[in-house]
């Protein structure tokens, strides 16, 4: 049955999809600790927090678009 | 025939889009009908945005040589009459595997077991309906470890708040992946019904109204009859919080992307239902509904086998009534079929208003009222005109002694 798999692509797919699936909402919610635990701190601290939350929202913001920009240069 | 393959899509959508939609319906993060709109609108952006997986469809599974009208016709008879049951008893079967089933089975009624292509069939379609749940069971409950782990310390009400925001884009994510992956299987199919008529060449892309006009197609299904099956997945699988509900999202979505990415043909309904299931599997204390899941399951395994038999039985209809005349007959056979399903379906509606009420306590409660009403004063017993699925409130019971009392003197009566 090996041959029937294609084993490749399929390890792509697992692997991707754990980075992608599971890290990006892991990411958005260091971004929402952050930006909780920004409300409850003071000062610089604060700040650092909230800067630390926009980082993360940007970032899953930013792999998304870049994703979904690749698939639309590759697929076509 | 590039009628019925756009009915297949309509039915498409009232099948899978329910998936994408299903998890921030159920979390109330956007409101049902917002949330279809939104779903048909990035179906149609997904629709255009990648193209691997008609090719798949159209030209991996059955031998194009031997694929007349009459058979592509039959095939999809098979896959919507299929799709519509299943639609009518709520279960989330894969309109893809409907779809393949039932082109197989026509071709199998038209040309033998040598007009498949078996290795293609076990190698595209049904290694991977194994494998896909799998992969987004194994996702979702990483993905869900991860989020309530990090999120641990924060309240539970601006959780709630975060991530119903954030489910408004993983929804969105998950509607388009939808497009790029289902919308397409259509596509396939005319365009193999296309070569099949001769009007393009064998190894031609998609035209660009085919895309339109499914896209359009999925869009109105879904608006029109999501919610039966959205009702299942949202609300009888598992109970979801918001954390869940975008864990849920983004890794269906990134499973599914990818692999339209890698021209597999994934169903996106074993992806979704995987990664709801895994959503409740990686959260301690939440409850799963294995018995639906088993449903599930099992409407999963007899999807290709059922389609087939539709599709091969509509195949030889249409062959009794010959070449003119068939196509007709399994369009009507095809039409009638639909308006029965429709119609029994109207005893049950699920519609934007009911969509999440609590899973079946309304049978239950029904029964409670309808005894407590019979004990007490049978004249107050109406039977409805239709069972109304709306979450009601058992009524105030009196005390059981006055209850008997009253019950005795109104039989006497």
């Amino acid at each position: 049955m090996g041959s029937y798999v294609q084993w490749g692509a399929l390890a792509n797919i697992v692997v991707f999809g754990l980075i992608i699936g599971a890290g990006l909402p892991t990411l958005y919610g260091l971004g929402v600790r952050s930006l909780d635990s920004s409300s409850r701190a003071v000062g610089r601290a604060a700040g650092l927090y909230k800067a630390g939350a926009y980082a993360c929202f940007a970032l899953v913001v930013l792999v998304i678009f870049g994703a979904l920009a690749f698939i639309a240069a590759g697929g076509h | 025939m590039v009628v019925t393959a756009l009915v297949f899509d309509f039915t498409n959508g009232f099948h899978d889009t329910g998936n994408a939609m299903a998890p921030s319906i159920a979390t109330r993060a956007l409101k049902p009908k917002q949330a279809v709109l939104l779903a048909a609108v990035l179906n149609m952006v997904g629709a255009f945005l990648s193209l691997t997986v008609a090719a798949t469809i159209a030209k991996g599974i059955v031998d194009s040589s031997v694929v007349t009208l009459g058979v592509v016709l039959a095939g999809l008879a098979g896959g919507i009459i299929w799709n519509l049951i299943t639609w009518l008893v709520r279960l989330p079967s894969s309109s893809s595997h409907a779809l393949v089933g039932g082109v197989v089975g026509a071709v199998l009624a038209a040309a033998g077991a040598a007009g498949v292509n078996w290795s293609g069939l076990v190698s595209k379609v049904m290694l991977p309906a194994l494998i896909a749940p799998l992969v987004a069971i194994t996702v979702g409950v990483v993905g869900t470890m991860l989020v309530t782990r990090v999120t641990r310390p924060v309240s539970q009400k601006s959780n709630d708040r975060s991530f119903r925001f954030g489910q408004i884009g993983s929804a969105s994510l998950m509607a388009l992946a939808h497009g790029t992956n289902d919308a397409q299987k259509t596509m396939g199919i005319i365009l193999l019904a296309l070569i099949a008529a001769g009007a393009v060449e064998p190894d031609a892309g998609v035209p660009p109204w085919v895309i339109v006009a499914c896209a359009i197609a999925m869009a109105l299904g879904t608006y029109t009859g999501g919610w039966r099956v959205i009702r299942t997945l949202g609300k009888g699988l598992v109970r979801l919080d918001s954390r869940q509900g975008m864990s849920a999202d983004m890794s269906s979505a990134s499973v599914i992307l990818l692999s339209s990415h890698f021209g597999y043909s994934l169903s996106t309904t074993h992806v979704a239902t995987g990664s709801i299931l895994g959503t409740g599997v990686g959260r301690k204390g939440a409850t799963v509904g294995w018995s639906v899941a088993r449903k599930m399951f099992l409407a999963w395994g007899i999807t290709v086998p059922a389609a087939a038999a539709v599709g091969g039985l509509c195949y030889g209809i249409g062959e009794l009534f010959g070449p003119t005349v068939g196509p007709f007959v399994v369009f009507g056979i095809l039409v009638a079929t639909s308006g029965v399903i429709y119609l029994f379906s109207r005893n049950q509606p699920i519609s934007a208003h009911n969509v999440n009420d609590d899973w079946d306590p309304t049978v239950n409660e029904e029964s409670i009222l309808a005894d407590s009403v019979t004990m007490h004063n049978p004249s107050l017993m109406r039977v409805p005109k239709a069972p109304r699925r709306r979450k009601r409130r058992p009524a105030p019971v009196p005390k059981k002694s006055k209850g008997s009392k009253n019950s005795t003197k109104s039989k006497k009566r």
